[in-house]
C-alpha cells in the first residue's frame, strides 16, 4: 500500500510543512550564536501569525502580510532585547514570559479575525522549470516563502562562516568580555541578532496563518516554536543541519499522516511518536562525540553582559 | 472630577455595597468551566463557551462564571480545577474526555463542589457526566458524504481512538455505505484535539490519496481551510456551524448545543436538587443540531438527509440498527436489533467494511 503514496507530492508537502519551523529555527540560531537564549520563539511566531494575517487581510496582499509579520516579530523581540540587554533580566524567564505574552496578545488582537480567509499566496511562476518531470513539482512549484527560507539558510551560513560581521557575532557569543575588550559593541550586536531572530520567527508564524493552514485560530502555532528551539540544538548550531533537522521533523510528521491515509498497517502510536523519536536518536548520535558537540555551542550562551563586569 | 469627589464617590459606592449586602438573599453561585482549546477555535470549546454565556444570560446576577481555556488534559487539569474549587466555585464543568481522571481525583478532595464531566463515563456522588449523541449527526453527514463523493473515498480525521470518536466513524461509514455501496473510508488519527497545522496536514494527506469528502473529529476549522484549497473537495462543520466556509467546502455541520443542558443543571444547583446523573441527548433533545445544508448539495440529497435526521429525532430510527457485523466479520447486531447505550459508550471496534486497525 505504500506504493499509493506519491513520493513527489510527499516531498512537496514536506517542504511546506517544514518551512515555519525552518524559518523560526534559523532566526534562533543567529540569536544563540550571539550568545543569547530567547525562549520566546513560540510567542514571536504566533504574534507574527496574527500580525501577518491582519495585514494580509486588510491590504489584500500576502506580501504585505509577511512584511508586517517580520516587523511584529521583531517588535516583540525588542521587548526581550530591552529587558535582557539593558535591564539584565534573566534570559530564560524573560523568554518564557515573552511566549506567554505573545500567545495572549495574539488572541486579543485576533478577536475579529477568526473564520476569515486570507488572500491566497500565489505560487512562484518559474515557467518551464515548473514543468520538469519529478523535479518540477518538488522544487519549482512552491510559493515564494519556501525559496526565501532556503535562501536564508545559505545566507545565514555564508554570513556566519565567511563574513567579518559573522565572525564578530560569533565572537560576541563565545566570549562577550573578549569581544568587548576588542572594542565591539556587544549589546548592540546582540540586539540586532535578537531582532533578526524575532523577524524570522514572525515570518514562520505568518507562513502558518497565510499559507500552510491558511486561517487565523488562537494558539495555532501549537508548539512549533518549541520544536524550532529543539532543532537549533539538534543542528548543533549549524544552518545546514537546521535545514536537515527541520525537513526531517516536518517530513516524518507528514509521512506518518500520509501512511495512515494510505492505510499502511503500522501501529499509529509509533508513527505519531516517530518525529520525536528520530529527534532524540539524532541528538544521541550527534552528541556521541562530546568534545566536538560542545565545541559548536556558543560559550557565552544565556549569560548576561554588562560593560562594568 | 478631582480627587476629593472621586474619593467621596467611591466611599458612597462602598457604603452602597455595604448596605446592599444584607439585602441579597445569598451570594451568587460561582460556576467554573475548563476548556481544552481556546474559545476562538470556533469549534468544540467555542460551543461550550456559548453554553456558558447562555447560563449567564438566563440567570443574570444569581450566577457568576469563570473559565480557563487551553487547559491540557492530564495533571494540569487537576491543578486548574483545584484552583477553581479553592476560589469558591460550587459547580465545575470539565469539557473534555481527557479530564476524566483529574475530575474524579479533584472531586474526591472537594465533596461540596459538584462536577460535570463531558463525554466521560466515570461518575461519583458529586460527579455527573453528560454527552451528546454526535453519532446521530454523523449518520446524517455520512448520508450526504456517500451521495456526494465522486471518487467513492471519504476521509475521516480522528483525534484519539476513544468510543466517542469511534462511534462517529462507524456511524458515518454505515450511512455512507447504505446510500453508496462503493464507498470506502480512510481514517487518520491526529492524536490531538487542537493543532490546526497538523489537522490541515492530515486533510492534505487524505486529499492526496483521492479523498473528496473530509470529515473531522478535531476542534479547529483547519481541515475545512485545507479542503477549500482543492476544487471539488467538501467537508463538514464539526461541533460548531463553521458557516464561514459555506456554501462549499462546508456543506453542512454537526452543531453541539450545550445551552439547554447547562441551564438545566445550574437551575438544579440553585434549587438544591442537583444529583449525579448521566445525560446523553441527541438530535431529538436538541443537543445535536444539523447545520444548514447548503446549495452545494442537490435538493434530493438534502431532503434525504433531513428525513433521516427527522426519523432519528423522533426515535423512529436508531443509527446503529442491525444487521451489522464487526470489522472481523463476527455478528454484532441481528436484523432489526439496535445497539444499547452501554455498548456504544465503550465502543472499541470498527464495523465491517472499514479497513485499518484502531490503535489501542
Amino acid at each position: 500500500m505504500i506504493g499509493s503514496i506519491d513520493p513527489i507530492l510527499l516531498i512537496a508537502s514536506l517542504m511546506v510543512a517544514s518551512t515555519p519551523i525552518l524559518l523560526a529555527a534559523l532566526g534562533e540560531l543567529v540569536v544563540e550564536k550571539a550568545g543569547v537564549l530567547n525562549l520566546g520563539v513560540e510567542g514571536m511566531m504566533i504574534t507574527g501569525a496574527i500580525a501577518g494575517f491582519i495585514a494580509a487581510v486588510e491590504t489584500g496582499s500576502p506580501f504585505a502580510g509577511f512584511v508586517a509579520a517580520a516587523a511584529a516579530g521583531a517588535a516583540l523581540s525588542l521587548i526581550f532585547a530591552l529587558l535582557t540587554q539593558f535591564l539584565l533580566s534573566n534570559q530564560v524567564a524573560t523568554g518564557l514570559a515573552l511566549t506567554l505574552f505573545g500567545i495572549g496578545f495574539s488572541a486579543l488582537i485576533g478577536q475579529g479575525y477568526t473564520g476569515i480567509r486570507p488572500p491566497a499566496t500565489p505560487r512562484l511562476d518559474l515557467g518551464p522549470l515548473s514543468d520538469l518531470p519529478v523535479i518540477g513539482p518538488i522544487l519549482f512549484r512552491h510559493d515564494p516563502m519556501v525559496y526565501v527560507s532556503l535562501a536564508l539558510v545559505v545566507a545565514v551560513g555564508l554570513f556566519l562562516r565567511r563574513s567579518r560581521a559573522g565572525l564578530i557575532l560569533r565572537a560576541v557569543g563565545e566570549s562577550h568580555d573578549a569581544a568587548h575588550a576588542l572594542g565591539y559593541k556587544v549589546v548592540r550586536i546582540r540586539i540586532l541578532a535578537i531582532l533578526f531572530g524575532g523577524a524570522c520567527a514572525g515570518l514562520g508564524g505568518a507562513y502558518l496563518s497565510l499559507v500552510r493552514v491558511p486561517q487565523w485560530t488562537e494558539g495555532m502555532t501549537a508548539g512549533a516554536g518549541w520544536i524550532a528551539l529543539a532543532i537549533v540544538v539538534f543542528a548543533s548550531w549549524r544552518p545546514g543541519r537546521v535545514l536537515a533537522g527541520a525537513y526531517l521533523f516536518g517530513g516524518v510528521t507528514v509521512l506518518q499522516l500520509n501512511l495512515q491515509a494510505a492505510g499502511v498497517a503500522i501501529p499509529v502510536q509509533y508513527l505519531s511518536m516517530a518525529p520525536y523519536l528520530i529527534t532524540i536518536l539524532v541528538l544521541v548520535v550527534i552528541s556521541a562525540d562530546r568534545s566536538r558537540a560542545a565545541l559548536n555551542a556558543p560559550a557565552a550562551l544565556g549569560k548576561s553582559f554588562h560593560a562594568s563586569s | 472630577m478631582n480627587r476629593r469627589t472621586l474619593l467621596k464617590g467611591s466611599a458612597a459606592a462602598l457604603a452602597a455595597v455595604g448596605l446592599a449586602r444584607p439585602a441579597l438573599a445569598q451570594e451568587p453561585l460561582k460556576i467554573g468551566f475548563i476548556y481544552v482549546g481556546p474559545i476562538g477555535d470556533l469549534g468544540w470549546s467555542f460551543q461550550h463557551d456559548q453554553g456558558r454565556l447562555a447560563v449567564e444570560e438566563e440567570f443574570g446576577d444569581r450566577v457568576e462564571t469563570v473559565y480557563l481555556e487551553s487547559v491540557p488534559e492530564g495533571a494540569d487539569a487537576e491543578r486548574a480545577m483545584t484552583q477553581m474549587a479553592l476560589q469558591g466555585c460550587k459547580l465545575i464543568f470539565a469539557t473534555s474526555f481527557g479530564y476524566m481522571d483529574p475530575v474524579i481525583n479533584v472531586a474526591a478532595k472537594f465533596p461540596d463542589v459538584m462536577f460535570e464531566h463531558a463525554t466521560g463515563y466515570k461518575r461519583a456522588d458529586n460527579v455527573a457526566t453528560y454527552d451528546a449523541r454526535f453519532y446521530e449527526g454523523r449518520a446524517v453527514m455520512g448520508t450526504i458524504a456517500g451521495r456526494m463523493t465522486k471518487s467513492n473515498k471519504i476521509g475521516y480525521i480522528g483525534s484519539f481512538p476513544i468510543p466517542e470518536v469511534i462511534q462517529g466513524i462507524n456511524s458515518t461509514f454505515i450511512h455512507a455505505r447504505k446510500v453508496n455501496p462503493e464507498v470506502e473510508i480512510s481514517v487518520v488519527w491526529a492524536y490531538t484535539w487542537f493543532d490546526p497545522a497538523k489537522e490541515a496536514d492530515a486533510a492534505k494527506a487524505l486529499i492526496e490519496q483521492g479523498v473528496d469528502v473530509i470529515l473531522a473529529h478535531t476542534d479547529s476549522t483547519a481541515p475545512l481551510a485545507e479542503a477549500a484549497k482543492t476544487e471539488g473537495v467538501i467537508g463538514f462543520g464539526q461541533a460548531s456551524d463553521m458557516l464561514d466556509f459555506a456554501p462549499s467546502p462546508r456543506v453542512s455541520a454537526i452543531v453541539d448545543n450545550w445551552a439547554p443542558y447547562y441551564i438545566d443543571r445550574v437551575q438544579k444547583m440553585l434549587d438544591g436538587a442537583w444529583t449525579s446523573t448521566a445525560t446523553w441527548g441527541g438530535i431529538g433533545e436538541g443537543e445535536v443540531q444539523i447545520g444548514e445544508i447548503t446549495s452545494a448539495v442537490p435538493e434530493e440529497v438534502k431532503a434525504e438527509a433531513l428525513a433521516l435526521a427527522d426519523a432519528i429525532a423522533k426515535k423512529e430510527y436508531h443509527p446503529f440498527t442491525g444487521p451489522l457485523n464487526k470489522q472481523d466479520g463476527s455478528a454484532w447486531l441481528a436484523e432489526g436489533e439496535t445497539a444499547d447505550d452501554a455498548t456504544l459508550a465503550g465502543m472499541n471496534f470498527f464495523v465491517e467494511g472499514i479497513s485499518g486497525d484502531i490503535p489501542s
